[in-house]
């Protein structure tokens, strides 16, 4: 298993050398991007299983707090990352504390409500720019303005993020919560009866998912520079998220990896050749993938892999019985 | 004085609509524990319904609510083979994509074909206003709010004053036991989402007449059905009509005193509350 994380690491290094240009690099960057925002999800989505759809509240908070603390006291914008981190924290809070002694469906409904309650609040509310949005630094006046031109320091700004998050995530895996947050996962009622801590374990998770959103969040706004209701809060933002880790397996370390790789790039192609238009169809696309996946293989493409393909190719080729004349 | 009656007659007029939409999202999730994600955008499917109708068919408000009742039923009843029954199987994280899934594929499929840009219906047998001593109703909210009271009450006449809503309160309660006594579960779920799809249809089509119709509208149309569920209590029909049309007397009063803006948000702060002090529902029994 270790080689294959070593092989992966080695790729990640060297993609941007092997894919040059401005576009690649810039797919590259919302690759990585997107793989942290949806390993985040998966830590609440996939190992506890509690689905979020307003995801975007926690992206979205990571998102405005670099770019208000430039708007109104100029100051570097990655000082706001610890900011948007302790904002998505409270706001998880808020809701986890509540909602998640309730099991299954509350818990996703109320994420949508808060998520666009939170999304018209800050379209009205002009110290975040309301509708208009609020802007970065155009040219960085010191380093730590983070304001590179091209995408390739990004690229390696995000891939340390995500390590840091893979390495959590993989150690929480083998921890104690790990084993808890699955048992909750494949029956709450008998997590507990067996003593599990369910409701403390489900707000653990939730709150390192937010944190970690928030991180992505504020490594977009970092590399984008602006930031508004439609590309920080929409629902849109949760799908991608649900997406990408559906997609490529929810409850794994590699599914947001494999997701992210195949989806990205798609979506960034098909807003290259259709324009805005493209956005209507990529969701219709998003839709009929995520109802193919819940009725045939929820767990994803890691799943179609490890449960069809391989044993297809471990399946030795049978010698053709003879019959005796 | 005036003005605040006007204000909560057009709010309780709207509630009854959101007290129809409702009623099929609790049926649903009083028969078979499935949240419909997608409710919103039948509702929506049911105003581009009326819409089509009437600019391709000249259709008149009567055989569009019909049709988009009819049609919608099919595709209820659809949906719940092709792809409720199936999930219904598999792990949560199934049930609860798959009616999301549905809520994309319907939502940007009309954003594909209708674009972005609102629609508003062109002038219709129920256009004008009758006057009722100091205040003005729209003859189309009266009509809508009218009949979606009528269509709530009759649902709860369906569900518990004859044979066949016996046989779905049945399946509801106990599917095994159902089965024992003949009943077909799978048809009786069939027919709640048959029946919950058309109550969201006719809603649509109801509110065609005078609500903006846009691709997007069944995300915002979603969360009042939540929250009206929510306020009424988790699978009760009447505690949908009486919290519909307490939703739309208080989405009325705060988009008049605090502004149209934060209608949505005074609403949606509503469900986080009452999921924080009472989960099971201001008036429900069970969680």
């Amino acid at each position: 298993m270790r080689w294959r994380w070593t092989l992966l690491a080695a790729a990640a290094l060297l993609a941007p050398l092997i894919l040059q240009g401005s576009f690649y690099h810039r797919v590259l960057a919302l690759v990585v991007l997107a793989a942290i925002s949806a390993s985040a999800w998966n830590i609440l989505g996939g190992y506890a299983g509690q689905i979020s759809f307003g995801h975007a509240m926690f992206f979205g908070a990571g998102a405005y707090m670099p770019a208000f603390v430039y708007a109104h006291w100029h100051a570097a914008p990655a000082l706001g990352l610890p900011l948007g981190v302790a904002v998505s924290l409270a706001i998880a809070v808020a809701i986890g504390v509540p909602t998640l002694r309730l099991q299954g469906h509350y818990f996703s409904m109320t994420t949508i409500a808060v998520a666009e309650l939170i999304r018209i609040l800050v379209s009205n509310w002009p110290p975040l720019g309301a509708a208009v949005g609020l802007q970065g630094p155009a040219t960085a006046r010191t380093v730590w303005d983070l304001t590179f031109r091209g995408s390739v320091t990004y690229y390696y700004i995000f891939l340390v993020a995500l390590a840091a998050l893979l390495g959590v995530t993989a150690w929480m895996e083998r921890s104690r919560m790990g084993y808890y947050l699955r048992a909750i996962r494949a029956g709450e009622r008998a997590a507990r009866s067996l003593g599990v801590p369910a409701r403390r374990y489900k707000l653990y998770a939730l709150m390192l998912s937010a944190a970690f959103t928030a991180v992505a969040g504020s490594l977009y706004v970092v590399m984008i520079g602006f930031i508004d209701p439609d590309s920080g809060l929409a629902v849109l933002i949760s799908v991608e998220m649900v997406m990408v880790t559906a997609l490529g397996g929810a409850g794994t370390l590699f599914g947001p990896l494999l997701g992210a790789a195949i989806l990205i790039p798609l979506e960034q192609t098909a807003n290259v050749l259709f324009g805005g238009s493209g956005t209507g169809f990529t969701f219709i696309f998003y839709g009929g993938i995520i109802i193919l996946l819940s009725l045939f293989e929820p767990g994803g493409l890691l799943a179609i892999w490890r449960d069809r393909v391989v044993p297809a190719l471990r399946r030795r080729p049978t010698p053709p019985v003879r019959h005796a004349a | 004085m005036i003005v605040a009656v006007q204000v909560l007659v057009g709010g309780l007029l709207l509630g009854a609509v959101y007290a129809l939409f409702s009623s099929g999202l609790t049926l649903i999730w009083g028969m078979m524990n499935v949240v419909n994600f997608a409710h919103g955008d039948f509702v929506m499917a049911g105003m581009y319904l009326a819409f089509l109708a009437v600019v391709w068919l000249h259709a008149g408000p009567a055989v569009f609510t019909i049709a988009a009742a009819a049609l919608m039923f099919l595709f209820g009843t659809a949906v719940y083979y092709a792809l409720i029954r199936r999930v219904m199987r598999g792990p949560m994280l199934a049930q609860l994509l798959s009616t999301f899934g549905l809520a994309l594929l319907l939502r940007y499929s009309a954003f594909w074909i209708f674009s972005a840009n609102f629609v508003t219906l062109p002038t219709t047998a129920l256009s004008g206003t009758v006057r009722v001593g100091p205040i003005f109703i729209g003859v189309a909210q009266l009509v809508a709010g009218g009949v979606a009271l009528l269509l709530t009450a009759g649902m709860h006449r369906l569900l518990t004053g004859t044979a066949l809503g016996s046989q779905i309160l049945a399946v509801a309660e106990d599917r095994q036991a159902a089965m024992l006594m003949g009943i077909r579960p799978d048809r009786m779920q069939a027919l709640a989402w048959g029946l919950a799809a058309a109550a969201a249809g006719v809603a649509g089509a109801l509110i065609a007449t005078f609500y903006y119709i846009s691709p997007t509208v069944g995300e915002s149309l979603a969360i009042i059905a939540f929250v009206v569920v929510a306020f009424g209590g988790f699978g009760s029909v009447p505690g949908a009509m009486v919290s519909g049309l307490l939703i739309g007397l208080i989405e009325a009063t705060s988009a008049f005193y605090i502004g149209p803006v934060y209608k949505d948000v005074v609403v949606y702060a509503l469900f986080v509350a009452i999921l924080w002090v009472r989960p099971q529902g201001l008036m429900g029994e069970r969680v």
